[in-house]
């Protein structure tokens, strides 16, 4: 019976043409590879393959480049809105976008990220927000929760020694240069989606020169939170949406 | 009343049994291979009741990996 | 037709030789004594004429990942600064020169360390030629004597940085930075194309054709046995630009039995200085290296054989000097002479340490 719905004219979902075989290297359940899908997607339904450029962070998605069938620049840490800026002022008709995760975009690169933004510079920014660092296993972000363990807060972050969950996003909406400031999530179908409308919107933005746009994903990291992805999902809505309210801040 | 059916295909090396498509599936059609492993060693993902699948892709939506292909055909 | 002589400081001689041979982007931060460079960019705003992108960045880090990106698109792109701005560049020099991304920067020293002084100095040789920032890489390095040569060494510059796919460095001082003479500016060169760049650098980052691979520009490599093979490939260009690339220039050398080694605007100064040793009966020319690395090493060892010894005259304490050391290997005495503090030696004093140091 099944084997006569598998047909092209029935296919609902598939993975990206613009994403290649490559098997990611992201830990099982990781949100990375929601956001990368829909990277894929909309630069792929609105046409932009050939036009797009897109900056690479470092962080667990330092290979993002190795994944998506486009052009890529690997940044250093944090300097990707630096590297964005000038690609869209040398090449003002491509589709920049910066993919960064919240130690890259919010400890190390607070300067680079404020300043493009503050310019208005004509790109899109992709933030992934788990809260915790990935890639170097586990240790506490800017974006770290009160409380939250991490390896380098062993007993909770405790603001009188850390200071408190940077709410990045926020805090660039407030500039006049920032024309899209959005926080989404990408743990049910329904959240997919409505991320993805975002990202195509702040990739519409770059492309008419309205400005900096800025796309949050607050994302789970099951494996620096220590939980089973299911899990980490629901640790998420119980724990960072409080902090990290969906939906936009700015939007114009 | 015509049905709705739907099916899901799994590229089973590129699965990393993360159970967020089980999760994520509201007629209970899928679940993670309990012994059998693919060639990285996890316990991937497969159809377990697929006469209860109606193709509304929410497994596809939420697999990290782009492991899944789905159908749907009203019938 | 006439020649057009302008009467300028070597900072604005950098920047209008900039707008004139069609560099695609500057990207910079304001540090004394090289901020007319980025002054006169804006005061000339090219972006209306020749549609060069001319932006004050937040910082110099941003400055030099500003250059990153418009290099990995194959734009001609540079920035400036003076010795703590270069500091704090070295890690996107790393990243330029790991990537193999040609792009122009140039310094214009004052002294350290530390914040120093505003003064001239020398003293970045070292950050310069043996890589200020991490890993095995090596800097192309043009020393200009004079505001003619900060001119024509823009081109230069970006001629050599293409042809290899590297960095290339001007270092200059605060005294060519800052002093005026005639020059004569490169005549003006339309800015290349897209489809053009696409040519010249097919590995550049402008958006991927259906016909191609994607074009990635990284520095990363994980796995060792690809990334020895990554610093071997370094390595062999840098071997093919000692090869070719080697410039100095050789004044009133013919007869003499002592060599001074000077680059940039102590090279002038040891120029004046000779002149009035030979007054006084002492052979003596100057070896003025215009590229610093790669060092013009088999010319001084030619000399080594010729002279009773050697002296380097800079504006440090000792940095070219060893590099003159490794070109003699001990055939002859190399002494060092230099002031410091941003103070520029006379070429009285240099007379005198010739004297002292060489025992002539």
């Amino acid at each position: 019976m099944s084997t006569s719905i598998i047909d092209p004219k029935n296919l609902v979902y598939a993975k990206p043409v613009l994403m290649n075989e490559t098997q990611m290297h992201y830990c099982p359940g990781c949100s990375h590879g929601v956001v990368h899908k829909l990277v894929a997607e909309v630069i792929d339904e609105m046409g932009l393959k050939e036009i797009t450029i897109g900056i690479a962070p470092v962080g667990c998605a330092v290979f993002a480049y190795d994944y998506l069938d486009i052009d890529w620049q690997e940044a250093a840490h944090g300097r990707a809105p630096a590297l964005a800026t000038a690609v869209k002022r040398l090449n003002p008709d491509k589709m920049v976008f910066t993919y960064q995760g919240d130690g890259d975009l919010a400890a190390i690169g607070t300067a680079e990220t404020i300043h493009a933004a503050n310019r208005g510079e004509n790109i899109a920014i992709i933030f992934i927000n788990n809260g915790i660092y990935g890639m170097t296993g586990g240790q506490m972000a800017p974006t770290t929760l009160m409380n939250m363990k991490t390896s380098t807060t062993p007993n909770g972050r405790d603001t009188h020694e850390n200071g408190y969950p940077l709410k990045i996003t926020d805090l660039l909406a407030q500039l006049p240069g920032v024309c899209l400031a959005t926080r989404h999530s990408v743990h049910t179908a329904g959240a997919v989606k409505k991320a993805k409308r975002m990202i195509a919107k702040a990739f519409q933005n770059s492309l008419d020169g309205k400005g900096t746009s800025i796309v949050e994903i607050v994302s789970t990291c099951s494996a620096g939170w220590k939980m089973s992805p299911a899990g980490a999902n629901d640790w998420m809505v119980e724990n960072m949406f409080p902090v990290y309210p969906m939906g936009d801040i700015k939007n114009i | 009343m015509a049905k709705v059916k739907g099916t899901v295909v799994v590229d089973v090396e590129r699965c990393k049994g993360c159970d967020l498509c089980v999760v994520s599936c509201p007629c209970d059609v899928l679940e993670l291979q309990a012994r059998e492993v693919n060639e990285k060693g996890y316990h991937y993902v497969f159809m377990k009741n697929e006469d209860a699948c109606i193709g509304c892709a929410n497994c596809g939506y939420v697999c990290p990996d782009g492991c899944l292909t789905v159908y749907r055909q009203k019938g | 037709m006439s020649e057009e002589i302008y009467l300028m400081k070597g900072n604005e001689a950098i920047a209008h030789a900039a707008i004139r041979i069609g560099v695609d982007g500057y990207f910079g931060y304001p540090i004394t004594p090289q901020s007319e460079i980025i002054e006169t960019l804006m005061a000339e705003a090219p972006w209306t004429t020749t549609g060069m992108v001319v932006m004050q960045a937040e910082s110099e880090t941003a400055s030099i990942n500003m250059v990153y990106g418009g290099a990995g698109c194959g734009k001609m792109v540079m920035t400036s600064s003076s010795s703590t701005g270069m500091s704090l560049m070295q890690e996107g020099v790393s990243f330029l020169a790991g990537g193999n991304l040609p792009c122009l920067l140039i310094n214009v020293m004052r002294g350290g360390p530390g914040l120093g002084t505003i003064q001239p100095s020398q003293s970045d040789y070292f950050q310069t030629v043996k890589g200020g920032g991490h890993g095995d890489y090596k800097m192309i390095t043009l020393a200009p004597a004079s505001v003619q040569e900060m001119a024509d060494f823009v081109d230069l510059g970006f001629e050599l940085a293409f042809k290899y796919s590297t960095p290339a460095t001007i270092l200059a001082d605060g005294v060519i930075g800052q002093m005026m003479e005639k020059v004569k500016l490169p005549e003006f060169r339309r800015r290349r194309t897209e489809k053009e760049i696409r040519e010249q650098c097919p590995w550049a980052t402008l958006g991927k054709p259906a016909d191609r691979k994607p074009n990635v520009i990284t520095t990363l490599q994980l796995d060792s046995a690809v990334m020895e093979k990554c610093n071997l490939d370094l390595q062999a260009k840098y071997k093919e630009i000692e090869a070719n690339e080697i410039r100095y220039q050789e004044i009133d050398c013919e007869d003499i039995d002592y060599l001074i080694v000077a680059f940039g605007s102590a090279a002038r100064i040891s120029q004046k200085a000779i002149e009035l040793a030979r007054a006084e009966g002492i052979k003596v020319g100057v070896l003025r290296p215009i590229t610093l690395w790669p060092f013009p090493t088999k010319i001084i060892k030619e000399y080594a054989s010729k002279v009773k010894g050697i002296l380097t005259v800079e504006m440090n304490a000792g940095q070219m000097v060893e590099d003159v050391r490794l070109s003699v290997n001990g055939q002859v005495p190399v002494e060092h002479f230099g002031r410091l503090g941003g103070i520029i030696p006379t070429p009285n004093e240099v007379v005198v340490a010739l004297k002292e140091k060489m025992g002539c």
